[in-house]
């Protein structure tokens, strides 16, 4: 089909954005609209972010211009750039501050940030500042949180803030360089029970000469692709995403699949309302994913990974970025790595508002150009992922799993090349069904919020001791798509099979702790406004049933209960649960119907 | 390659790769279907046809679950039953079907769905709908988004799955998507080409023919009265097949059927409009 007359032009602000991403246009007699699988269709969700950084918004002119550059009907870029909440489709005021109302926000007065900073600023007009509300920003440990966008200039995130040092940091000129994007200063808040294995390289500066060799990789170089396979097989490594997938039965169906081009991402869209653990690894240990990726890449064949990183994450964008260009100088990313017969490249994807990107396919969808929806499972990742290829999807703490168990021996100039399967060592630390440590994200009603290294299996109780919460405390696991642990559940040992048998679930590792006195209803409110802002529309128990959830919660919340309503939230719950396309509709229900077990809500 | 699978309890050999919706009519289970048509491939978006399968947590589409050697369904299971029944409640509490196919309207009633559970008391606002205006903004469709339930289909027709123009996409997400053009530019102004392919698929009368809307509007459209013939459309030597349906001798609606080897239901702006010489009488002084 080809394209019609220009309707709207491109400013010249506009194309030199476009220009920055796509390169100079070169002259196209007559373009036309390609067909799913169009390669250069990925550029769109770079360009539309060259658009929203440069201009601030995206103008039906620059879509035009896109379309005729990519190949891409205007309808479906229009469809592309409305579905994600960071890439407005009208023009915005120079600023705009995104403010956490979700948990460890939200009990800190999130929401009162809000209305202070809307009070203060007027929210657009003659103030040119913009404020929105936000889901969880993954700061949660030092709440409350916002992120800041400022067209043609920098993005970066604030925490422990106050509207005061909101405004003072928008005066700031400095704000540019990679490391500025950490305007918090705060601390790392990293703790560990038993000994560190994820987190003993944070607090030492991400650099690649404190991290050491690729050790790991020059371990699967030497010994090939099927010892690799064979540990992680022995490992018994299960996925830290929230699904808990054996991570080696992916890996080796990549390895074996049967089409030649294949794929690696890192899952770093990290979004469950209450987890952060992903952004500490990306910030403070960027080169364990990247080694991890790159053993990956020599394992199952793939020449190209992605690491998609969610947008509200600037610091952990520069700190891969950084990480990568270090990576490719020394010869260990890039063409043949260490030495190694293979090549094996990176590149860096900004997600750019949406919850539902951190499903895989979604994500998938959303690296080709297409609006963020999951797929149809079946064909499997590893069967039928990005671009219709076989591809290996892991979580970034999952990948982080990978060096330790490849290569034992931690410290610095002491690192040598694993002789030994460092599997057996991985498997000392857990429970039957659950190995090794896990990272938990513990925040709001605590003395010590932060990222947890623990072994799986260590009680519910013993974390929340560490942490300095109150023995009467609620807690929330596994964010908004977990559950409410009871009072009589505090001890439940935190490992996949434990949680399991407890109707609970470790999922992303979020660990909410919750003032007994705190506003539960309210908490409650938020959880159902969340799903309904977060589902994507595809399928129809997802899109109207979180609607009609968050009403029944909200009819509940003011009128009381009675069991015609508590009959309506069961059958919501049913079919979302059981008739949902993804993960999202899936565990919609969840949070609210553990509520209303732990007689949290009535 | 054929599969052995277990319907209901019964054992039924069916070929590898068939969808369980096919598997289930051939089986004479009648199976509900909203997003689903034959002519297009399966987006599975609606989740009306869902089925229990062994072994798996959620429910599954049987329109695009392919039968795979001994899987055991269960079609109209309790657990089944109701998440049918939620999804035809749900849109029907939120979309006005009042006008879609006459299937759609059966299993409202079949499955006893009952959109009035979801209603508000009086001191809080009303349940979220997708009531909106009717766009009117040529002489030949109507679009009424408060009548759609976001199938898919007319995407798919516009697009690859037919007419490979790409006018419309879904924009916006969750309970704001919606069926648009770019900036909801008005049709005549986007890329549509009126085959009206978008129509001839939309199960919920959300794009309709203006001759249809007029009648509909004035209360004068009356099926009963309706007569469709088939023929083949004059315009060029394709041979696209053409379902007239006329009423008081006047062209009101023109589709094709799904199942033509030559046009899969689809048709250009010429055999889906370009009717209007039926009635027009020969010039006889010149």
């Amino acid at each position: 089909m080809e394209l019609l007359s220009r309707t709207a032009q491109a400013t010249a602000e506009e194309l030199s954005a476009i220009a920055g991403v796509l390169g100079e246009r070169t002259e196209q007699s007559s373009p036309r609209l390609k067909r799913r699988g169009a390669s250069r269709r990925t550029l769109l969700l770079p360009v539309l972010h060259a658009l929203r950084d440069e201009v601030g918004y995206i103008s039906e002119g620059a879509v035009q211009e896109i379309s005729e550059q990519l190949e891409v009907a205007r309808a479906d870029i229009y469809g592309v750039a409305s579905f994600y909440a960071l890439l407005p489709t009208e023009p915005q005021p120079s600023t705009t501050v995104h403010v956490c109302v979700d948990m460890a926000c939200r009990f800190t007065g999130g929401q009162r940030l809000v209305d202070d900073l809307r009070e203060t600023t007027g929210d657009g007009g003659e103030g040119d500042i913009a404020i929105h509300e936000s889901p969880c920003l993954g700061q949660c440990e030092n709440a409350p949180a916002a992120y800041i966008e400022r067209t043609g200039d920098s993005r970066f995130s604030l925490t422990g803030t106050t509207t005061k040092k909101i405004l003072e940091s928008l005066k700031s000129t400095d704000a540019s360089s990679p490391d500025a994007s950490d305007a918090t200063n705060q601390p790392l808040r990293a703790y560990s029970i038993g000994e560190a294995q994820l987190l003993r390289r944070i607090g030492i500066p991400p650099k690649l000469a404190s991290y050491g060799d690729f050790y790991a990789l020059r371990a699967a170089l030497e010994n090939g692709p099927e010892w690799v396979l064979e540990n992680l097989e022995a490992s018994q490594l299960r996925g830290r995403g929230g699904a808990a997938f054996p991570t080696a039965i992916k890996w080796r169906g990549v390895a074996e699949a049967r089409e030649s081009v294949r794929y690696v991402v890192a899952n770093a869209d990290e979004s469950e309302p209450g987890t952060f653990k992903d952004r500490l690894l990306l910030e403070n240990d960027p080169f364990s994913l990247i080694e991890a990726m790159v053993i990956a890449g020599f394992v199952t064949g793939a020449q190209k990974g992605y690491i998609y990183v969610r947008d509200e994450y600037p610091l952990a964008c520069a700190r891969i970025e950084q990480a990568c260009s270090e990576a490719v100088t020394a010869g260990l990313l890039g063409n043949q790595p260490a030495g190694g017969d293979f090549s094996f490249h990176i590149e860096l994807r900004r997600g750019a508002g949406a919850y539902i990107c951190g499903e895989e396919t979604a994500l998938f969808n959303s690296i080709e150009g297409y609006r963020g929806e999951p797929r149809s499972k079946p064909p499997f990742p590893t069967e039928s992922g990005l671009f219709g290829k076989p591809t290996l999807v892991n979580n970034v703490e999952t990948f982080a799993n990978v060096p330790l168990i490849l290569n034992p021996k931690k410290t610095g100039a002491e690192e040598t090349v694993a002789q030994e399967t460092g599997a057996e060592e991985f498997i000392q630390v857990g429970t039957e069904q659950s190995k090794g440590t896990r990272l938990f994200c513990v925040s709001g009603a605590c003395e010590y919020p932060g990222t947890y290294e623990a072994p799986l299996g260590t009680p519910l109780s013993d974390l929340l001791e560490e942490a300095g919460a109150t023995e009467s405390a609620r807690v929330l696991l596994g964010g908004a798509a977990g559950a409410f642990v009871s009072q009589d559940q505090h001890d439940v040992p935190l490992s996949f099979e434990d949680t399991s048998a407890a109707s609970l679930t470790l999922g992303s590792g979020a660990v909410i702790v919750i003032d007994p006195k705190a506003d539960m209803s309210d908490l409650l409110g938020r959880i159902t406004d969340f799903f309904a802002d977060e589902s994507c529309g595809q399928c129809v128990p997802c899109r109207v049933g979180t609607v009609r959830q968050k009403e029944s919660v909200a009819r509940i919340r003011t009128n009381g209960s009675d069991p015609t309503e508590l009959a309506l939230l069961d059958d919501l719950d049913a079919v979302m649960t059981d008739a949902s396309i993804c993960g999202l509709g899936q565990t919609a229900a969840s949070a609210i119907r553990s509520a209303r077990h732990t007689k949290i809500f009535k | 390659m054929t599969a052995t699978i277990k319907i209901n309890g019964e054992e039924c050999s069916v070929s590898e790769g068939t969808t369980l919706l096919s598997a289930c009519r051939e089986q004479g289970i009648d199976i509900p279907t909203i997003c689903n048509a034959e002519n297009l491939s399966p987006v599975n978006t609606c989740r009306v046809c869902v089925v229990e399968m062994e072994g798996s947590r959620t429910l599954v589409p049987s329109c695009s679950r392919q039968a795979a050697e001994g899987m055991v369904i269960a079609t109209h299971s309790d657990r089944v039953r109701r998440s049918r029944r939620m999804v035809l409640e749900l849109l029907a509490s939120s979309v006005d079907l009042s006008r879609s196919e006459a299937d759609l309207l059966g299993w409202i009633d079949e499955y006893e769905a009952d959109s009035s559970r979801h209603s508000s008391g009086d001191n809080l606002d009303p349940p979220a709908t997708v009531a909106q205006p009717v766009k009117l903004q040529d002489s030949l469709y109507v679009r009424d988004y408060s009548r759609c339930v976001l199938c898919y289909k007319c995407v798919q027709a516009c697009g690859e799955e037919a007419q490979n123009t790409f006018a419309i996409s879904v924009a916006d997400r969750g309970f704001a998507a919606t069926i648009s053009t770019e900036f909801d530019t008005a049709l005549p102004d986007s890329a549509c080409v009126y085959c009206g392919n978008c129509i001839g698929v939309c199960p919920t009368g959300a794009l309709i023919f203006t001759t249809e809307f007029e009648l509909r509007e004035a209360g004068e459209w009356n099926e009963e009265q309706q007569k469709v013939t088939r023929t083949v459309c004059p315009y060029c030597g394709v041979g696209c097949n053409l379902e007239l349906r006329t009423q008081d001798e006047t062209i009101v609606r023109v589709t094709s059927p799904s199942d033509h080897e030559v046009s899969h239901g689809h048709l250009c702006i010429k055999g889906r409009f370009g009717t209007g010489f039926v009635k027009t009488e020969p010039d006889t002084e010149s």
